[in-house]
């Protein structure tokens, strides 16, 4: 059997040089007369062990990393080929604890195999869940994805079911399935990681969200700031609708499904629902107000069910095992898993899919093993820019949406910032006024002229001018645009600003030596 | 004489991309994305030619175009490096980052060196969040941004 490497081509892995390590094995394995066939896999998602190269021999995986150019020759001196030792040595993947301490539902397969092999999809019990769709009422399929309790994991943790609910009791002659691949929140790359290391996922719960709901059409919103991913859904949606998995007869069934990838244009609003809608039908990315629900009058006026990529990607486990499998995960109201995105400075960056109801500081500090520069744990920022800053303080709460609202936050898309003690709180507080500021569609005026007064009032409390009555007035600004906003960009960015002057008030203190020097 | 014709060829570029595009449910932004791979920006010229193809207003287009950051006006460098600005890549020293290609480059975020070798801007997430700091050169992504990966970056573009 000719030998099998597995070198991931995930942005993330390529950001770390993983294409040059791929060309120095490609190198070596020629100067050696050694054949062997080099697999280029998605990540698994550890990325501070990326690029972590993999061989697969007559005893399973053998994982090598993070692995620099300069360590090939070393590599094949050790006969890694076989699973030599090495100092990059890790051993069998699954055993890495990393790894091991994961539960991979939505993530089961991505970074294992070659992303656009339908083959090794399927090898994994890809389309299984779309075999089961087919052969029932599309209400059945409503019903199992309601009783799974799988909520939105965009951010706002609406019921799936529900939503999916509404566009099949809503009579339309067209109706789509949109998904919103518009991953802009920083911390965030769960979408990204499973775009380019699992496509068909994404593609079978869409078609399976389309059998359900009576939609015929779907459309993946990618950001342009994700220029693999584009490229590898592409390829991927020509695949499966060459295998009929796609079409109109969708696995050989009736009923008729297809979709195209679409791509922003750099707007972080067009991550908000309706914005997106209006960007899709070609508008400025405006918010909509609502009612009326996208899922009544949503793409170009039709029914639409407008999901998350990791929501679609969540359904095809949940329709292959069952919706009670799925719920037996997670903790209160908040069931199944949740792909973890550990990020900024943190020794184990990478995403980490597991039950909900681990605690953050579990996550934080023996997950992720504290923060990179080995400074201590100042602030995490969970849920992207619009989520709230926690301090070590609030470390014992568990990660579910009702614990995180409880202490006036959110868990967003899962994504957790860390930061050391170097951080100015009151830089991020302004920070995020200023890219609310940046990024409002101009629609609702809490939101365009609140942010820009925001930053104002912080640089007044920075120059230490009346810091006490300015910073009330901060706190009266972020009240108008929670309350007042049309939707989540002016409503959270509150979140931050406020998390950050209430946990951190020491940061919010005119400097004595700034003073002094006026 | 050369301005007419030049507009002249943007006309009939631009009139091509949408032949070919406008069959799309909402064709607007891919026709817009093909136009700027075609020219490296959006000129002024293919507004009317899109407002005429779609049967839009010339407002109506004009306002999605400026909608949008990936847009440009005007082309740009010969290479584009974006420096990501946002919280996780802050957590690792991006601000410090920028200030160093600033000032290697001699440029500001949003402007073009004055010999066109690059374009420098600000990016807000690419999604590299675990391998902070982070870049994009011409679509090539870049993470754990270091003084050595810097020096190498700005001598690529300069080269």
């Amino acid at each position: 059997m000719i030998p099998r490497i597995y070198i991931p081509a995930d942005s993330g892995a390529l950001a770390l040089g993983a294409e040059k390590v791929a060309r120095a094995i490609e190198k070596e394995l020629k100067e050696r007369g050694v054949e062997a066939k080099i697999v280029r896999n998605g990540s698994r998602g550890a990325y501070f062990l990326e690029p972590m190269v993999e061989v697969a021999t007559a005893e399973g995986r053998v994982a090598y990393g993070p692995v620099k150019p300069s360590d090939v020759k070393s590599l094949f001196d050790s006969g890694f080929l076989k699973g030599g030792h090495h100092k990059r040595w890790l051993g069998a993947p699954d055993k890495i604890p990393f790894f091991a301490k994961q539960t991979r539902l939505t993530f089961a397969r991505c970074g294992i195999n070659d992303p656009l092999s339908l083959d090794a999809y399927k090898s994994l019990g890809g389309l299984r869940g779309l075999q089961n769709a087919v052969a029932i009422a599309p209400a059945d399929i409503v019903k199992q994805v309601t009783e799974s309790g799988l909520r939105g994991r965009g951010g706002a943790g609406f019921p799936t079911g529900i939503k999916w609910k509404t566009v099949l009791d809503t009579a339309g002659a067209q109706k789509y399935i949109v998904c919103n691949a518009d991953e802009g929140d920083s911390a965030t790359f769960a979408d990204r990681m499973i775009m380019e290391g699992d496509p068909f996922v994404l593609i079978e719960g869409m078609a399976i969200a389309g059998i359900a709901t009576g939609a015929t059409k779907g459309f993946v919103y990618i950001r342009s700031e994700y220029p693999h991913a584009v490229a590898t859904m592409n390829k991927a949606v020509a695949i499966a609708r060459k295998a009929g998995v796609l079409g109109l007869n969708v696995l050989g069934s009736p009923n008729a499904f297809d979709m195209e990838i679409r791509v922003g244009a750099g707007a972080y609003v067009c991550g908000e629902e309706t914005s997106l809608l209006n960007s899709l039908e070609g508008k400025r990315g405006v918010v909509r107000a609502k009612p009326p629900l996208p899922a009544i009058q949503g793409l170009f006026g039709k029914p639409t069910v407008i999901n998350n990529v990791i929501s679609l990607a969540s359904v095809p486990v949940i329709m292959d095992k069952g919706a009670a499998y799925y719920k037996d995960f997670g903790m209160g109201r908040s069931r199944g898993t949740i792909p973890i995105q550990i990020a900024g400075n943190v020794r184990n960056g990478g995403l980490f899919e597991t039950a909900f109801g681990l605690t953050l500081g579990e996550i934080v500090d023996e997950i992720g093993g504290g923060t990179a520069s080995g400074r201590p744990v100042k602030a995490v920022q969970v849920g992207g820019p619009l989520g709230a800053y926690f301090p070590r303080a609030l470390f014992d709460t568990p990660f579910d949406y009702e614990e995180f609202a409880k202490r006036d936050g959110l868990i967003g898309h899962a994504g957790i910032t860390v930061f050391d003690d170097t951080a100015d709180m009151m830089k991020q507080a302004r920070f995020a006024m200023e890219f609310c500021a940046i990024e409002s569609c101009g629609k609702c005026t809490p939101c365009r002229i609140g942010s820009t007064r925001g930053v104002e009032v912080l640089d007044k409390v920075a120059a230490g001018i009346e810091a006490e009555k300015n910073l009330a007035l901060v706190t009266d600004l972020c009240n108008t645009m929670k309350f007042g906003s049309l939707c989540a960009l002016g409503g959270f960015t509150p979140y931050p600003v406020m998390s950050s002057i209430t946990h951190f008030p020491e940061d919010f203190k005119p400097a004595p030596a700034r003073v002094a020097a006026e | 004489m050369t301005m007419q014709a030049a507009s002249t060829e943007i006309a009939s570029r631009t009139a091509a991309i949408i032949d070919e595009m406008k069959g799309l449910e909402g064709p607007l932004l891919p026709i817009l994305h093909s136009i700027q791979e075609e020219f490296g920006h959006v000129p002024k010229d293919a507004l009317p030619v899109i407002a005429d193809g779609l049967n839009l207003s010339r407002a109506e287009v004009h306002g999605v175009v400026s909608f949008y950051h990936d847009f440009r006006a005007k082309p740009a460098g010969r290479h584009v490096l974006k420096l990501c600005q946002a919280e996780a890549c802050q957590s690792m020293g991006s601000e410090a980052v920028a200030a160093k290609v600033k000032q290697l480059l001699g440029i500001d975020f949003h402007e073009t060196a004055r010999d066109g070798s690059v374009t420098l801007e600000p990016v807000y997430c690419l999604g590299l969040c675990a391998c902070s700091p982070s870049a994009m050169l011409d679509g090539e992504v870049i993470g754990r941004l270091d003084d050595e990966k810097i020096e190498e970056i700005v001598a690529e573009v300069r080269s």
